[in-house]
C-alpha cells in the first residue's frame, strides 16, 4: 500500500538521529581522550590515541561502592514492589469489598502526586524513624512511589484473565494462596516483567530521595556519585564523562538483553 | 493489605503532613512549631516565589511546544513497518536509558563555552536570557523518546482500513495525516500532554545539576526554589507552603487538560462498554 518513499519524513528522521547520537558519540569519544588533548584540540577532530586512563581514575575513585549501593537499592525496591503488588492486584480483581476497591482508587490518585512535593515530610519521617543516611531510607519511599503504576499495570492485566479460570480453581478446592501461585503468577508474568523493568529503571536512576535522605559516601548511589565526581574532578571533563559512560553501561547491557520487555515496560500503563 | 498501608505511609501521610508543616516554623532539625499563617502571608509577598512560578510556566509551555510536534511526527513515522524504521527507532530510544544526572552532566560538558562542542557559540547556560530555553532543549532531548514511544504504539493501533479507504479516494499524505492520524491519536496527545506538563512542573534534578538555578536566578523554577529554601536555607515550614502550591498547580493542571480535551468522556465510555 505504501509505495512512494516519504522523503521529507526520512530526512527529518535522519536529522533527529544526529541529534540523538551526536551527544552520545561526544560522551564516549571525550571520555577516551587525555585531558591535554581535550583542552588542546577541537572536540570533533580525530584523537591521536585513545586512552583508558580516565576509566582507571574513575574506578579507583569510589565508583565500585556507588555501583554496589545502586544495585542493592534497585534489587530491594523491585523485590518490595513485586511482593506487595502481586497479591494486592489479585485482591483488587477478585475481592469486591468496598475497603479494597476504595484503597485501589486512593492508590491511583497517587499517580498525580509529585514526589518533590512530599520530600520535606518524607525527610521528617525518615529522620524520626532513625533511618537517615541508610540505604533503607532510599528504598522505602522509592518503592512507595512505584506502587501506583505497578498496581495499574498488574490490575489491568489480571482483569483480562477469564473468570472461569478462577472458578475452576475454586471448585478444585484451591485456597487463595494456591490460586496465586499456580494461576496468577504464570498468567501475569508479562505484566510482572513490565513492573520489574519500570521499577528497576526508576530506582536505578533515582536522584531526589538519595539526595535528600543520605549524606555519607558509604550510602551514596551512582547518580549522586556522578554529581559528586563533578565537584571532585573540577575541570577534568574527560574523567567526568568516563564516569557518566560507566554509569550507563550496566543499564545498556540490560537493554541489549531485554529490549522487548524494556520497551513494553516503559509504555505500559498509559494505554492508548 | 500491606500495599495500601505502605503507600499510605509514604505518599498519603506526607501529603497531609506537608499541609501541616506549611503552618509551622521548622529548621529541619528541631521540632516544627506552629506559626499560624505566617508562611502563607509571606508567600503572597515573595516576589522571588512569584518569579519562579512564572519561570515554571514558561518552561512548561515551551517544553510542550517543542516536544509534542517532534514526538508526534517521529512516533507516526516510526510506526511504519519498514525495517530501517524499526532499527532507527530503537536508536532514538537510547536517551531514556541515561539517568537525568548523566544527561545533565553530558550536556553541561557539551555546552561548556571554552572546550565544549559549540566553542564560540552563545553562552547557552551562562546567559540569563537563554539559560531557561537551554534547559528546555536538554529536557526535550531526554523525554521526546518516551513520548515518541507512546505515539508509535498508538499510531500502530490505527485501523489500516481507514488509510486504504482514503488512498482509494485519492487523499494526499498530508490530508491523510490531518484527517485520519491526528483525530485517531487524540487521546494519546492528551495522555502525553498531561505527562509532559506535570513532568515539567516537577523538573528538578536536570536544573539542579545543569545550572543550580543560575545564572543569578534565571532558571530557578518552583521545585528548585522549594528545595533551596528548605534544604539550603533550612526553612522547611516555608518550603512546605511552596510544596503545597506545587501540588495544587499539578492537580489543577491535570484536571484542566483532561476536562478541556474530553478525556473524561473517553474513560466513562470505556467503563460502559
Amino acid at each position: 500500500m505504501k509505495s512512494r518513499p516519504n522523503w521529507p519524513a526520512g530526512i527529518f528522521a535522519l536529522v533527529w538521529l544526529a541529534i540523538v547520537v551526536g551527544p552520545l558519540l561526544y560522551l564516549v569519544t571525550v571520555s577516551l581522550r587525555s585531558r591535554a588533548e581535550y583542552l588542546g584540540k577541537s572536540v570533533w577532530a580525530m584523537p591521536d590515541a585513545l586512552s583508558l586512563d580516565n576509566y582507571v581514575t574513575v574506578l579507583t575513585g569510589g565508583f565500585g561502592q556507588y555501583l554496589l549501593n545502586n544495585v542493592i537499592v534497585t534489587v530491594a525496591t523491585v523485590a518490595i514492589v513485586v511482593l506487595v503488588t502481586v497479591p494486592a492486584a489479585y485482591a483488587v480483581v477478585r475481592n469486591t469489598s468496598p475497603f479494597v476497591q476504595r484503597g485501589f482508587t486512593l492508590l491511583l490518585m497517587g499517580l498525580a502526586i509529585p514526589a518533590q512535593a512530599t520530600i520535606i515530610p518524607v525527610y521528617l519521617m525518615i529522620t524520626r524513624m532513625q533511618l537517615y543516611d541508610t540505604l533503607t531510607a532510599i528504598i522505602l519511599p522509592t518503592a512507595a512511589f512505584a506502587l501506583p503504576v505497578a498496581m495499574l499495570v498488574l490490575v489491568n492485566s489480571l482483569r483480562d484473565v477469564p473468570r472461569e479460570l478462577y472458578e475452576a480453581q475454586a471448585i478444585d478446592g484451591a485456597g487463595p494462596m494456591r490460586v496465586l501461585v499456580s494461576l496468577v503468577l504464570p498468567l501475569a508474568r508479562p505484566a510482572i516483567m513490565t513492573v520489574v523493568v519500570y521499577t528497576a529503571l526508576n530506582a536505578w536512576n533515582g536522584f531526589l530521595f538519595p539526595l535528600v535522605l543520605t549524606q555519607s559516601e558509604s550510602s551514596r548511589v551512582l547518580t549522586l556519585g556522578l554529581w559528586d565526581f563533578q565537584g571532585q574532578f573540577g575541570t577534568n571533563v574527560p574523567a567526568l564523562l568516563a564516569a557518566v559512560t560507566l554509569s550507563v553501561l550496566p543499564i545498556f547491557a540490560v537493554y541489549l538483553i531485554g529490549r522487548r520487555f524494556l520497551l513494553s515496560g516503559l509504555t505500559a500503563g498509559f494505554g492508548k | 493489605m500491606p500495599a495500601f498501608g505502605f503507600f499510605a505511609l509514604f505518599a498519603v501521610l506526607p501529603m497531609l503532613l506537608v499541609i501541616y508543616l506549611s503552618f509551622t516554623a521548622w529548621d529541619g532539625l528541631g521540632t516544627p512549631a506552629l506559626n499560624g499563617g505566617e508562611n502563607w502571608s509571606r508567600l503572597l509577598e515573595d516576589s522571588e516565589a512569584r518569579a519562579s512560578v512564572w519561570r515554571t510556566l514558561v518552561l512548561m509551555v515551551v517544553s510542550w511546544l517543542v516536544q509534542t510536534p517532534i514526538a508526534l511526527l517521529i512516533g507516526v513515522w516510526a510506526a511504519g513497518k519498514q525495517r530501517s524504521r524499526a532499527v532507527l527507532s530503537s536508536i532514538f530510544f537510547l536517551p531514556l536509558l541515561l539517568s537525568t544526572a548523566a544527561i545533565a552532566l553530558l550536556w553541561q560538558a557539551l555546552l561548556e563555552p571554552n572546550f565544549g562542542a559549540f566553542v564560540g557559540g552563545p553562552l547557552f547556560l551562562g546567559d540569563p536570557d537563554i539559560a531557561l530555553y537551554t534547559v528546555v532543549l536538554v529536557i526535550s532531548w531526554q523525554f521526546i523518546p518516551f513520548h515518541t514511544l507512546l505515539y508509535q504504539g498508538a499510531a500502530r493501533a490505527v485501523p489500516p482500513s481507514l488509510y486504504e479507504a482514503a488512498t482509494i479516494d485519492g487523499a494526499s499524505r498530508v490530508s491523510k495525516f490531518r484527517h485520519i492520524t491526528l483525530p485517531q491519536l487524540r487521546y494519546t496527545i492528551v495522555t502525553s500532554s498531561v505527562l509532559m506538563l506535570v513532568g515539567s512542573l516537577t523538573t528538578f534534578d536536570t536544573v539542579l545539576i545543569l545550572t543550580n538555578g543560575g545564572p543569578g536566578t534565571a532558571t530557578r523554577i518552583l521545585p528548585l526554589h522549594m528545595y533551596i529554601t528548605g534544604f539550603s536555607g533550612f526553612e522547611m515550614g516555608y518550603a512546605s507552603a511552596i510544596a503545597v502550591v506545587l501540588v495544587v498547580l499539578g492537580t489543577a493542571l491535570s484536571l484542566a487538560v483532561m476536562r478541556w480535551s474530553g478525556f473524561r468522556q473517553m474513560t466513562s465510555q470505556q467503563e460502559g462498554s
